[in-house]
């Protein structure tokens, strides 16, 4: 069921997110952010229908493609936007950029800039939960060109032989940088391709931020309970293109005023009032509310100091000591950051291959 | 002290390190029930179990990746390549993401992982499977590399790269895992970074690391002894952070270099090293640093031809005689 509680805060964080990052999308025009930059605008239901289905210390990555799926799990929107602006307040001191958001303290590893680069990566998390006998699952979005990666192949075959704890959610938003996913693949309906890999291939109308909520928190609960990965394709849209300085021109205005038609956060405020859950005036205030953190966190960013130039030593490698940054309390002073505990001390009890056949007899000399 | 082969010394840093630590696990091609391609999991899987010895598939980008992440999320992998020239394959994960994550985190996240495997000439394999390939390596910011020459080195130096905070390329050498060699009994560990004067002497300075070291410079070191040179032979053992003092020392002494590397010159860590040797002793040097490597070309198949392209101990006199003007 879906109360009215779970519905507003999924139409805030939506608006959250859009607000964000038409607000990015202002400041990249004022130069004030550069480089790639890649907005998220019209897949929100994607992100926030995954986050609220999901535990707040379950692992989450993504592409590069990165900047709502923190803001979601309650990272602080300034220090973002500062990270964009490429400031010293930013949650990496302005090293990552818009392609390398990370907030570890909210469960978030990363924004990574080479395509389907982050699926291994996710499959490690999920390895190492499994490792230590803990409940938690991870979370990995990419791109539907991801999907055509040897990274996509190899991991899929590892995750699903081993029984890995992962939720891999492909954001199909139909376009590969300017090229239709249909016009390079075999498969273009990538959830199908996870049949090869003995694994559960599922699709979602990735527009709908309650039907991706219903199905991931039941691929969620049957990950969690051992039954293996999935893969999640979820059917969405982007309403800019690729990055800033794409044009989009691969597609028809109709194409996209047709899609606009779809937008998560109409379709959601319009069953809030239908439920009569808020007024229009209140979800105005919601709005207004999102709008008014947005306009903090670019003052906060505008203000914010550059970072000095001794840091680019800095980070390069850990030495003896070093404990890890924690960006919260390093910028805002916070005294409440949790951070995440990896134990040093626990047995290990997976048996990842249980043994049926006799091992082969040790042999001396090389391959 | 006790004499162990190359491969089983990384047999004991491994079973050591994984014994006192349970966040440590191998993961690789054929190290679990095959007991590894070259024997240096041998009996593991029997001692630590499946979740611990892992048999990789043959994906060597998707595993490589997959230690990434278990390092990201808390855990010490040991992502064993069955050689350098299939990591290749894995370059993206090792570079772009295990490199780079602390960077880009601004410190939230570490890395400690170890990538190793044999590396260098296999012997009659032909041009893929006879790479040195350091220095690519030793190129990216963010990556340790060390290339152990001897037994002792290979173990004290796996258990430092293991118990390191940050990701590690190991080096082995093929053609030295059946060598046999002095291994302290009991637990220690190298430091990474510090090189190892090897032999000393006043005329010349040799420096070199991996298989070079007792298949070339140390036999040719003896054979100048022989007719009154004398040299220091340096054993960098870790080649990225490299021993700076340990070098310059030996070439004030000196004042006569010779770089003996088994992979090729252009862009490489004796390249490197000369231009350190031209900044920091320019006016201690009596002749141009010399280097003796592997010939600007692809490895043949035939016996004489991988002999000719390889350094030799003949090519070192020879190198050494050159610095020496006679």
């Amino acid at each position: 069921m879906h109360g009215k509680e779970l519905l507003l805060t999924m139409y805030r964080k939506m608006l959250l997110a859009r607000r964000f990052e038409e607000k990015a999308g202002q400041a990249y025009g004022q130069k004030k952010i550069q480089g790639f930059c890649h907005l998220y605008i019209g897949q929100e239901a994607v992100v926030v229908g995954i986050n609220e289905a999901i535990r707040p210390d379950d692992y989450v990555m993504t592409g590069y493609r990165d900047h709502v799926h923190p803001l979601v799990r309650g990272a602080d929107a300034g220090m973002f936007m500062a990270e964009l602006f490429g400031k010293d307040t930013g949650y990496s001191k302005g090293k990552g950029g818009s392609m390398h958001f990370f907030d570890v303290e909210h469960h978030f590893y990363g924004g990574y800039g080479i395509v389907g680069g982050q699926i291994p990566l996710a499959a490690g998390m999920a390895f190492a939960s499994k490792y230590r006998g803990e409940d938690r699952i991870t979370v990995c979005s990419f791109g539907d060109a991801a999907a055509n990666q040897g990274a996509f192949h190899e991991t899929f075959n590892m995750a699903s032989k081993w029984k890995l704890p992962v939720l891999y959610v492909v954001e199909n938003n139909k376009y590969g940088m300017g090229t239709d996913i249909a016009r390079v693949s075999a498969e273009p309906d990538i959830h199908k391709r996870a049949s090869a890999y003995n694994m559960r291939g599922v699709s979602v109308d990735g527009m709908d931020v309650l039907a991706v909520y219903d199905t991931v928190k039941d691929l969620a609960a049957s990950i969690r309970a051992g039954q293996g990965p999935v893969l999640l394709e979820a059917y969405t849209y982007r309403f800019r293109g690729h990055s800033m300085s794409d044009a989009a021109t691969y597609r028809s205005k109709d194409e996209v005023e047709q899609e606009k038609q779809r937008d998560p956060i109409g379709k959601l405020r319009a069953l809030l009032l239908e439920k009569r859950y808020a007024s229009e005036d209140q979800l105005d205030a919601i709005d207004a509310h999102e709008k008014k953190v947005v306009e903090d966190a670019i003052a906060f960013a505008d203000q914010s100091p550059e970072p000095p130039l001794e840091d680019v030593w800095t980070h390069h490698f850990v030495e003896p000591g070093d404990a890890d940054e924690r960006p919260r309390a390093r910028v805002r002073g916070a005294t409440d950051v949790s951070w995440p505990a990896y134990p040093t001390t626990f047995e290990v009890t997976w048996d990842l291959e249980p043994r049926e056949a006799p091992v082969a007899p040790l042999k001396q000399g090389a391959a | 002290m006790p004499e162990l082969a190359y491969r089983d010394a990384l047999k004991e840093a491994l079973k050591e390190e994984m014994a006192r630590d349970p966040r440590v696990f191998l993961m690789g091609e054929e190290v679990a029930r095959y007991n590894g391609a070259y024997k240096v999991s041998q009996g593991l899987l029997d001692a630590f179990g499946s979740a611990r010895v892992v048999d990789a598939p043959i994906s060597e980008l998707g595993f490589a990746g997959l230690g990434v992440g278990a390092a990201m999320a808390g855990l010490r992998p040991v992502i064993e390549m069955m050689t350098w020239n299939f990591a290749i394959l894995a370059m993206d994960q090792i570079v772009n993401n295990a490199a780079k994550l602390r960077h880009m985190s601004g410190g939230q996240l570490r890395c400690p992982i170890v990538f190793r495997g044999p590396g260098g000439a296999g012997g009659r394999l032909s041009s893929q499977h006879s790479q040195a390939l350091e220095a690519n390596y030793a190129h990216f910011p963010g990556l340790k590399v060390i290339a152990p020459g001897t037994p002792a080195d290979a173990k004290g130096l796996l258990k430092s790269a293991i118990r390191d905070e940050n990701p590690v390329v190991f080096i082995e050498a093929e053609l030295l895992y059946g060598v046999r060699g002095e291994v302290p009994e009991g637990e220690y560990t190298i430091p990474i970074g510090k090189a190892d004067l090897k032999r000393e002497g006043g005329d010349v300075t040799l420096i070199t690391w991996s298989r070079m070291v007792t298949a070339c410079v140390l036999p040719a070191a003896d054979a100048l002894a022989q007719q009154g040179v004398h040299c220091d032979v340096i054993d960098l053992r870790t080649l990225k952070p490299f021993d700076h003092e340990a070098v310059a020392a030996s070439v004030r002494k000196t004042n006569r270099v010779v770089i003996v590397e088994e992979g090729w010159p252009f862009a490489s860590v004796g390249s490197e090293l000369s231009d350190f040797i031209q900044r920091e002793c320019f006016d201690d040097l009596d002749a141009p640093v010399k280097r003796v490597h592997g010939l600007e070309v692809n490895m043949a198949y035939a016996a004489n031809l991988e002999r000719a392209i390889q350094p030799s101990v003949e090519r070192v006199i020879e190198g050494v005689n050159a610095v020496l003007y006679r």
